[in-house]
């Protein structure tokens, strides 16, 4: 075991422990909020997952950008599998170690090579799509600033970690050709991409043939390792977060809305003078109608913040968005996941505890966003991930109304209506059969 | 002319038990354009035979503007009190002429004790059909070019795609659709009570967005399942001057139309 061997195992355990530490982190901000039970339907929930996280069956809708995903996301995926490889190669020292393998170690890597070719294709159209085309929905102001550069680095991440793996390639095709070491042997050569690049590193010598070829392996595993400790300050975690946020889909159908245990309680008691509620605990902190805070949405609720790609999906479906109302549903999900870190940083420098800050998610979702919704469940349908925006706008909307009395003026007068006549608007109850009578 | 519409009070009097109870909704009660769908169900049912009761004064708002609308104890108490009079009259199964009434009773009163088969109108008059109850005579419609505008809370909410559309082609009409349809269909604008108040600041309703959709069509008829999405759409295709050439209908009327 050499120094190389020795730094690489240490760079690698640096790497697991960072990220270890970070997902520590978003799984206790994930637990920040209330208990919901999504484990029952056990075998529905790993056919959803299997359908819609694995089988990308929602990306369909929209075929281009699903081609092209599919393309990154097989790659991706994939080509794991040969850094598994380098991973072995790095701990302990050899240099490819499954070209045993022989000629079906050639048909992996030129699958790779095909894939990794397909990759930096579809991160270059997505560029394209992003930054030059300008698609509608990556220009809502949302994506302004960090959410924008997020998206491009992660493209120009995956397309230079793809080049080098082709250079790497081409470099050792041009050593095997000089029948150089190790490299004549192990690198099966002739492969779909990089046998077309090997001419141009040609003139080189050995000596630097092999540099390069060490510095584009270093700069693939580490490359990957950064990407893997990226994933948690992105957008991009959704590669990781997408498979548990399908397999815990709501699987009701989408017009069903929660009811509140909190407010049946009350509701008993008032309608049924027998009804005894439980005694209050006075351990558990005071019952809240509806959402202020990050703490009132339900762990599931802050995993689909986790889990957004900020595609804009959603919002390009979005009734309201789509009439040129404030609300977009993307950036109800961005701003739960921004005030959800902002309440994890506070617990990480207070001990653990988080310190009130004065703070909730109404400082970042505003009620006009809030009441521009429908209700129409389009943003709903068309998550490729199984997001559910709606129940936010909903459970923020019950605060509003339950704890807050700021419902737009209509609707109080339709609320008192109900309440008062048993319809929203102004009739009497006496006068409900009237329509039977033709003309009336 | 009355028609002969039973409550279910009258019902329990003469120790009789209607088959299916039809849900009226407050749209379908008191809104002058929705009591014609009203009608039109009542015709249908009382077409094929069907025993058929509503709850009349004793019907009172399912509670769901309410609780889109943020305001959970209202809904809860709409829905126990609605419980209390459905469980009261033993009613087992629903007919809803709207589909914000069906969506609620359905899913949301279940769990506050309320379990009934409901379903929306479409889907009945689709059942009553495929077990040759109903005969479409096919001959009012024929040939027209329909589009079929998608209630969210019938299609989205609930995935009932197909009840409407297969009824539409049962008249032998020219079902056309909107590029947004099915599971991508757009909102009429009236949900999760925007019906009840005005609508924040944009750069256009909602409802002309989705009617000018339709209107590309050039559609003889604009159909759909909702009596809120009635209101827009009609709104919407009074906007544009067309209603000479599109009607909006429910697809209860379109039949009601062709039995006639």
């Amino acid at each position: 075991m050499g120094i190389p061997n020795i730094l690489f195992l240490l760079l690698l355990i640096a790497a697991i422990a960072w990220f270890s530490s970070n997902a520590k982190k978003v799984i206790r901000n994930i637990r920040f909020g209330k208990e919901l039970d999504r484990s029952d339907n056990v075998a529905e929930r790993w056919k959803t997952m299997g359908r819609v996280a694995l089988g990308q069956s929602k990306m369909l809708t929209r075929p281009i950008p699903a081609i092209l995903h599919i393309f990154v996301y097989v790659g991706f995926v994939l080509i794991n599998i040969e850094v598994l490889e380098m991973l072995i190669d790095g701990a302990i020292g050899t240099h490819r170690i499954l070209s045993f393998m022989g000629d079906f170690y050639k048909f992996l890597l030129s699958f790779f090579e095909i894939l990794a070719f397909l990759v930096t294709f579809g991160c270059v159209i997505f560029l394209i799509r992003r930054n030059i085309l300008r698609i509608k929905r990556f220009r809502n102001k949302e994506l302004n600033g960090w959410p924008r550069s997020d998206a491009n680095i992660i493209l120009i991440s995956e397309i230079l970690l793809m080049s080098a793996l082709f250079l790497m390639n081409a470099s050792e095709q041009v050593l095997k050709d000089h029948g150089i070491g190790h490299y004549l042997s192990a690198f099966p050569g002739g492969l779909p991409v990089s046998q077309y690049l090997s001419p141009l590193l040609a003139g080189l010598s050995d000596e630097k043939l092999i540099f390069i070829e060490r510095s584009c392996w270093w700069f693939h595993i580490i490359g990957i390792l950064g990407f893997l400790n990226y994933l948690p300050y992105s957008k991009h975690f959704h590669i990781l977060l997408a498979f548990p946020n399908t397999w815990f889909s709501n699987l009701d159908p989408k017009g069903k809305f929660t009811n509140l245990a909190s407010v049946t309680n009350e509701v008993k008691a008032m309608l049924d003078s027998s009804f005894v509620p439980l005694p209050a605990d006075p351990d558990k902190p005071v019952v809240r109608f509806g959402a202020k805070d990050v703490f009132d949405l339900s762990w599931k609720q802050l995993l689909d913040a986790y889990s957004c790609t900020e595609c804009g999906r959603c919002t390009s479906a979005c009734p309201a968005n789509q009439t040129g109302k404030l609300l977009s549903p993307r950036k109800i999900m961005m701003d739960t996941r921004d005030r959800l870190e902002e309440v994890g940083k506070n617990t990480d420098a207070n001990k653990g505890v988080y310190q009130e800050d004065g703070k909730s998610l109404q400082n970042y979702i505003s009620s006009e966003e809030l009441w521009a919704c429908t209700s129409c469940n389009a943003c709903v349908q068309e998550c490729p991930v199984n997001i559910d925006p709606l129940s936010i706008i909903v459970d923020m909307r019950r605060y509003l109304v339950m704890e807050q009395s700021m419902a737009p003026q209509g609707l109080n007068l339709m609320f008192t209506n109900v309440e008062n006549n048993g319809a929203p608007w102004q009739f009497s109850p006496a006068d409900r059969l009237k329509w039977r009578e033709e003309g009336s | 002319m009355s028609m002969n519409v039973k409550t279910m009070a009258e019902y329990k009097s003469s120790g009789e038990e209607p088959e299916i109870l039809f849900w009226v909704g407050c749209a379908g009660s008191f809104d002058e354009r929705a009591k014609k769908i009203s009608r039109a169900i009542v015709k249908i049912l009382s077409h094929v035979g069907m025993k058929f009761a509503v709850l009349g004064t004793e019907e009172s708002c399912s509670g769901d503007p309410a609780k889109r609308g943020g305001n959970e104890f209202l809904f809860q108490m709409q829905a126990m009190n609605n419980i209390t009079t459905l469980n009261t009259y033993n009613v087992k199964k629903i007919v809803t002429g709207c589909p914000h009434c069906f969506n609620t009773i359905k899913n949301e009163y279940p769990s506050l004790g309320g379990n009934y088969e409901v379903i929306h109108h479409t889907q009945l008059v689709q059942q009553l059909i495929d077990n040759g109850q109903l005969k479409v005579r096919g001959g009012a419609f024929k040939g027209k070019k329909i589009t079929f505008h998608d209630p969210c809370y019938l299609g989205r909410g609930n995935g009932v795609y197909e009840a409407p559309r297969e009824v539409i082609q049962k008249l032998d009409a020219d079902l056309s659709e909107m590029k947004r349809s099915r599971a991508k269909g757009f909102c009429c604008g009236a949900g999760g009570a925007q019906m009840f108040k005005d609508a924040e600041k944009g750069n256009k309703e909602v409802n002309l967005e989705r009617t000018e959709e339709a209107l590309a069509l050039e559609p003889a008829v604009i159909a759909t399942g909702c009596p809120f999405c009635m209101t827009m759409m009609t709104d919407g295709v009074k906007h544009f001057n067309k209603e000479q050439q599109t009607k909006v209908m429910d697809v209860a009327e379109l039949i009601a139309q062709d039995i006639a």
